[in-house]
C-alpha cells in the first residue's frame, strides 16, 4: 500500500496510479455536495446547462459541516455516508469529475463508472470531523445557500488524509479488507 | 414536594449538550484505545489512531467531535416528589437542547420527513428533542443524554420473531444487521440489543442499552454471557474500523431484556457509531 500526495484538479494519470488501500494526502480546491445538491447538479448536466463550478478533474466531498466558529473557515467537517449519492455519481464522473470523498460502500454502477471514467472513490475517517475540519484552510458557499449545511462549498484543503476505496481497476478495499480479516 | 427552577433544568441540559458535543466520554476513549492496541490490521489501526487524535483536538479546541452532532435523545426519570417551578419539564429540556446546540456551533439536523425542510427556524434549533419519560420514587430528576447520529441509526433494525427462534435466532439476526451495515455506521460500533417486551419496548430498550458505559458488566449473568457471544461473533465478521477490514468491528454489545408475550420474541438492534457521546446527570 503506497502513500501519495496529490493536488487537484486530478488527471487520469494521477488516478490510474492509485490502488485500493493506498493512502493519499490531498491538496488544493475541492467541492462539497450532499444528496440535495447532487440532485440539482445532475439535473443541470442532463439539461446540458452549466454547473456552478468546473467539473473537469474535480474532487467532490460528501459533507455537511457544522457552522464555523467566528474566525474559522468551517466547522467540523467529516464525511457523510456515500450510498445516498450512488444514483448521481456516475453522471458526475461521466462529465469529468475524477474523485469522490465519503464513507461507506458504493453500488456496482459507481464502481463501474470509476473504471470507465478513471475515477477514484476515497474514504475519509467518519466521525473525525474536528481533525478533518482543520485540514480545510478556506471555504466559500458558491451555490444553493438555501440548503444550509448541504450548500455547495468551494474549499481548499491542505494534506487532507484519505484512503483509496474504489480504484480505476475495479478493486474495492471494503471487500478486500473484510475478506482478509473475516473468520469463518 | 421539592421544587426545581425551570431555568436550572434549561442550564443543566444546555451544559451537558455543550460538553458531549466536544468531549468524548472516558469509557468510549479507553475502549477505542484498547481496540487500537489489539487491532491486527494496520489500515484499521491508523483509522482508530485518527479517531483518537480527533477526540484530543475536539476536547482541547472545543470543536464538535463530528459534523453529525446528532438528534438529542433523553431518558428522564422524574421523582414523584419533585415539581418544576415556572414551566414544564419537557419545555425546559427542549429549550436547553436548542440553546446548547446553537451556542456550541453544533449542527441543526432536524427536518420534515418528506419536504426535508430544516426545522431550526420554525420548531427550534435541532428541535424537537427525543425524550423518554419515566416516573420513579423520590425528589430528584435523573437525566441520561446521548447525541445520536444518523449514519448508525440508518442501519438499525427491529423484528418480532416466533418464540422458537430462541437465542440462536437472536444471535443470527444481530450478526445479519451488523454484517449488512458494513462500514456505514462508522465502526468500531457499540451495539444495543433490546429483547422481549412489545415491538416498541424492544426498540426503546435497544436505544437505552447504548447509554450504558462501555466496559460495564450486565448484572444478569445470562445476558452478560450472551453479550460476549454476540461481540465475538461480530468481531469475526472482519469489517473493522470504518469498514476497511479488521478485527475490531464492535467495542461492546449491550442487552436490555424484558418479559414478553407468550406468542412473541421481539428483537431490536440499535447501532451506535464510535463517537458514543453520552452522559448522565441528577438534579
Amino acid at each position: 500500500m503506497a502513500q501519495y500526495t496529490l493536488t487537484t484538479p486530478l488527471t487520469s494519470e494521477d488516478t490510474k496510479k492509485l490502488k485500493a488501500g493506498d493512502t493519499v494526502l490531498l491538496n488544493g480546491v475541492i467541492y462539497t455536495a450532499r444528496d440535495a445538491a447532487h440532485k440539482r447538479l445532475v439535473e443541470l448536466l442532463e439539461k446540458g446547462e452549466e454547473l456552478p463550478f468546473d467539473l473537469e478533474g474535480s474532487v467532490i466531498y460528501f459533507v455537511g459541516p457544522t457552522p464555523p466558529k467566528p474566525g474559522d473557515p468551517i466547522g467540523s467537517a467529516g464525511p457523510t455516508t456515500s450510498y445516498r449519492m450512488d444514483s448521481y455519481s456516475p453522471t458526475m464522473l461521466k462529465h469529468g469529475s475524477k474523485g469522490m470523498i465519503g464513507k461507506g460502500k458504493r453500488n456496482q454502477a459507481v464502481k463501474d463508472a470509476c473504471v470507465k471514467y478513471d475515477g477514484i472513490y476515497f474514504g475519509a475517517t467518519g466521525g473525525a470531523g474536528a481533525l478533518l475540519g482543520k485540514k480545510i484552510t478556506s471555504a466559500e458557499v458558491i451555490a444553493y445557500p438555501e440548503l444550509g449545511p448541504e450548500a455547495v462549498r468551494k474549499i481548499t484543503v491542505k494534506d487532507f488524509p484519505v484512503t483509496v476505496i474504489n480504484d480505476t481497476y475495479g478493486n474495492d478495499l471494503y471487500q478486500m479488507g473484510r475478506e482478509q480479516y473475516e473468520e469463518k | 414536594m421539592r421544587e426545581i427552577e425551570y431555568n436550572e433544568v434549561v442550564d443543566a441540559v444546555k451544559n451537558i449538550i455543550l460538553h458531549c458535543g466536544t468531549d468524548l466520554p472516558q469509557d468510549t476513549y479507553d475502549a477505542l484505545k484498547e481496540a487500537m492496541e489489539n487491532e491486527k490490521s494496520p489500515v484499521a489501526k491508523e483509522v482508530i489512531r485518527q479517531i483518537l487524535e480527533n477526540a484530543d483536538i475536539a476536547k482541547d479546541e472545543k470543536r464538535p467531535l463530528c459534523q453529525d452532532t446528532g438528534l438529542a435523545v433523553f431518558f428522564v426519570k422524574v421523582g414523584e416528589d419533585v415539581k418544576i417551578k415556572g414551566g414544564l419539564l419537557k419545555d425546559a429540556i427542549n429549550e436547553g437542547t436548542a440553546k446548547g446546540y446553537e451556542e456550541g456551533y453544533l449542527r441543526a439536523s432536524t427536518c420534515e420527513p418528506f419536504s426535508r425542510a430544516n426545522l431550526k427556524d420554525t420548531v427550534g434549533y435541532n428541535l424537537p428533542a427525543i425524550i423518554h419519560f419515566d416516573l420513579v420514587e423520590g425528589d430528584k430528576i435523573d437525566i441520561e443524554y446521548a447525541a445520536k447520529g444518523g449514519g448508525s441509526e440508518n442501519v438499525s433494525r427491529a423484528k418480532v420473531f416466533p418464540p422458537a427462534a430462541g437465542k440462536e435466532g437472536v444471535i443470527e439476526f444481530v450478526k445479519e444487521v451488523i454484517s449488512d451495515a458494513g462500514g456505514n455506521p462508522c465502526p468500531p460500533i457499540t451495539v444495543g440489543v433490546g429483547i422481549g417486551g412489545t415491538f416498541e419496548k424492544a426498540c426503546i430498550s435497544s436505544k437505552h442499552a447504548l447509554f450504558r458505559d462501555i466496559g460495564s458488566v450486565n448484572p444478569d449473568p445470562e445476558m452478560a454471557e450472551l453479550e460476549q457471544i454476540m461481540l465475538d461473533e461480530i468481531n469475526k465478521l472482519g469489517i473493522g474500523a470504518m469498514g476497511m477490514g479488521g478485527t475490531k468491528t464492535a467495542l461492546a454489545v449491550h442487552i436490555e431484556a424484558n418479559p414478553c408475550h407468550i406468542a412473541s420474541l421481539p428483537v431490536s438492534v440499535n447501532v451506535q457509531c464510535h463517537s458514543s457521546r453520552h452522559t448522565h446527570i441528577t438534579i
